[in-house]
């Protein structure tokens, strides 16, 4: 098992590797550079603190070195957890991002647990209850979950929600919570508003665990060792919790490394429609304003984001599975 | 005398034959495929012919016009074959200053087919003004029309031409490079193998919607909308290709091992010829669905960066950009039609999605 994790953490900051030059060359993408308009505008100002302020801008960022020199600087700073200085906001990245990443994480994670939650019983029942009325409706309204795209979802709620009850659902919590400190209170404001963000972006994820669940029951409920349960008569919701379930529910978990990238596209865009306090709309708005260090480091944390949750699934997947273990 | 079996039910079909059947057997899958059909010849090729109106045809003092019903029966119970719209007056309330529509039940406008409408050039080149259907008087704004007087459906019409063309050429692309790619690394192996799987690995390891953004903010806005729209399609491709390089790459693996490739080998056949005449042709319908699901997943994107502001740009118009106003929480809640260009979007990806699940179910010989 030890040895499985450590290929696995191998594998996957080789991969970190990679990723960061592609994150390295997005930012230095769009054509106008901020940091040299900084420092024009510092020297164009005059002031008496410029030198020393373009002094220190051109050593910790490398300006006017070789790119593999600037990409150096910019690598050991971020593993160092200096992210580099948001330039439209004027203030370090870190303390910008530091709020949203809570909350987008909680976001991420109360979705990802409600696809499950909802979407693996209702698998079940519609696998057990194959070809009834249920079993159809439960088919039909997962394809629909599939192929809405959620940002659409977001804009159908924000549509409902504004002729239903003539208000703007948007955001995480109540005007009074936006900006106090974390309470009792607040944590309870923010359950209360979860839940919108949480359907919308979980939907299609539930759809296809519904999806998946009840292909997989499907299959395993014609196996033998099935019927060799039932026959020797244990009771059926043991034959199909015991013995059919454990064995459907494993390929679901190989499904949770691939639904947790969607959960967190899905997260930044719908946040974007309905405004809430997270990372998407603050990445949206850096990107626009061209903010290369904000937009850059919010990119890297999100790659860091999924790995870290394959690599929860790649041990979940070992510890259900032997196979994998000692492959 | 013994009775002729009858062989005339019982014509062996070929493989591709019964394949077909079992296509054209899934009731969803000709749902789509009608769908689609209606799309793609009335909107992606005529849709100056079929749109009441032109794209940028402003109709002054309907700013934010609500949608008109067609009607068959008119206010005095009277039952008419031709549909028809009353006249419609609008109005400030000087309580609330808000723009109301009344209905002026005096003035019919029937619905007719094939009237002049204002003068188009059919592809660009053939000038002409009929149109499918519309009124000869008056007008007719089946969806509503936007701030600036503008017919909500034309519009729509005119927007599935960039919408629904920016996911075929966007999956060609995709194909092109997925298919070249995946077939080297699952072919020669290697070292080539292994770099084209890192490449493929990087990419995935990057959220979609979230890398697709930080290119598409990278398009030099001073580009003209023919360079932007094919920036974005080269974008959407880019980060989808490597889904179906894997798909290719593992069905190559597979039939490389098999006897008739091992034959071809040992009879001396070139490389160029076992990859197209023996694995290609193979992985052809593997390809096929995996390009067919893509195609949905690509219009959302083109979509979603629209909506954004940061994917096509005015004066071209898809379906995005013309939600972007539904972005608004003041522009919604009055004029929630708004929303209606979401319809096509679903519409176009549903049936994607049928026709992509009727293909998987009739390329696998085993069902």
């Amino acid at each position: 098992m030890v040895s499985f994790l450590m290929r696995r953490v191998m594998h996957s900051l080789m991969i970190l590797f990679f990723v960061s030059i592609i994150g390295f060359i997005v930012m230095q993408l769009p054509p106008g550079d901020f940091l040299t308009v900084r420092v024009a505008e510092l020297e164009a100002a005059g002031n008496p603190m410029a030198g020393e302020q373009i002094e220190f801008l051109r050593a910790r960022y490398g300006l006017e070195q070789p790119v593999v020199v600037q990409y150096y600087l910019w690598i050991t700073n971020f593993v160092r957890g200096d992210f580099g200085i948001s330039f439209q906001h004027r203030r370090p990245v870190t303390s910008l991002i530091g709020a949203r990443l809570l909350l987008t994480v909680i976001v991420t994670v109360s979705t990802m647990v409600f696809t499950w939650v909802v979407g693996v019983p209702i698998g079940i029942y519609s696998a057990i209850h194959k070809n009834t009325f249920v079993d159809h409706v439960v088919t039909v309204i997962g394809f629909l979950g599939l192929s809405i795209p959620n940002f659409l979802l977001a804009l159908v709620f924000l549509v409902i929600n504004v002729i239903v009850l003539g208000q703007s659902p948007g955001g995480l919590f109540s005007p009074e919570f936006r900006d106090a400190p974390w309470s009792v209170m607040r944590t309870w404001d923010l359950m209360k508003h979860l839940w919108v963000p949480v359907v919308v972006i979980g939907t299609a994820g539930t759809a296809g665990i519904i999806r998946i669940m009840r292909a997989n029951l499907l299959d395993v409920l014609r196996f033998q060792y099935v019927q060799t349960a039932r026959a020797k008569g244990l009771l059926e919701s043991r034959v199909i919790f015991k013995h059919a379930v454990r064995n459907a529910i494993h390929p679901l978990i190989m499904h949770l490394g691939m639904s947790f990238p969607q959960i967190v596209s899905g997260g930044a865009i719908v946040a974007i429609v309905l405004n809430l306090p997270t990372i998407g709309p603050l990445y949206l708005n850096a990107l626009q304003q061209q903010d290369m260090f904000l937009a850059g480091s919010i990119l890297m944390i999100l790659v860091i984001l999924l790995i870290v949750g394959n690599l929860i699934a790649d041990v979940l997947l070992a510890l259900a599975d032997p196979r994998i273990r000692f492959e | 005398m013994k009775e002729k079996p009858d062989f005339a039910d019982h014509k062996s079909l070929t493989p591709r034959q019964r394949a077909w059947r079992r296509f054209l057997s899934n009731r969803l899958t000709l749902v789509g495929l009608i769908i689609l059909l209606i799309f793609y010849v009335s909107f992606v090729i005529f849709p100056e012919f079929v749109a009441p109106y032109g794209l940028t045809e402003r109709h002054r003092g309907f700013s934010y016009a609500p949608p008109q019903l067609p009607r068959f029966v008119d206010d005095e119970g009277q039952f008419h074959l031709r549909p028809f719209v009353y006249r419609m007056t609008s109005e400030i309330n000087p309580a609330t200053f808000q723009t109301e529509w009344t209905y002026d039940t005096e003035e019919k406008y029937p619905i007719r087919f094939l009237v002049s409408g204002s003068d188009y050039k059919l592809w660009g080149l053939f000038p002409a003004n009929v149109r499918l259907f519309g009124v000869e008087e008056g007008q007719l704004f089946l969806f509503g029309t936007d701030n600036q007087g503008r017919d909500m459906l034309s519009r729509m019409i005119y927007a599935s031409r960039i919408s629904l063309s920016v996911g075929l050429v966007g999956v060609f692309l995709s194909i092109v490079l997925g298919a070249v790619l995946g077939t080297i690394s699952g072919y020669y192996g290697g070292m080539v193998d292994n770099v084209i799987q890192r490449i493929i690995e990087t990419l995935m390891a990057f959220p979609q919607i979230p890398l697709w953004m930080a290119l598409a903010a990278a398009v030099p806005p001073e580009f003209s909308p023919i360079a932007i729209y094919f920036a974005i399609t080269v974008i959407l491709s880019l980060v989808t290709w490597g889904g179906l390089a894997r798909g290719v790459r593992s069905k190559v693996l597979s039939y490389r091992e098999n006897e008739y490739t091992q034959a071809a080998h040992a009879m001396g056949a070139k490389d160029r010829h076992i990859i197209f005449v023996h694995l290609l042709p193979n992985a052809m319908s593997h390809i096929l669905v995996m390009a067919t699901l893509a195609i949905p997943n690509m219009i959302i994107g083109e979509t979603m960066l629209s909506f954004l502001g940061i994917g096509i740009r005015p004066p071209m118009t898809s379906w995005g950009v013309l939600m972007e106003e539904a972005q608004n929480v003041r522009v919604l809640l009055e004029h929630p039609w708004v929303v209606i260009p979401v319809s096509f979007v679903i519409l176009s990806i549903l049936a994607f999605n049928f026709i992509g699940d009727g293909l998987r179910d009739a390329a696998d010989p085993y069902s």
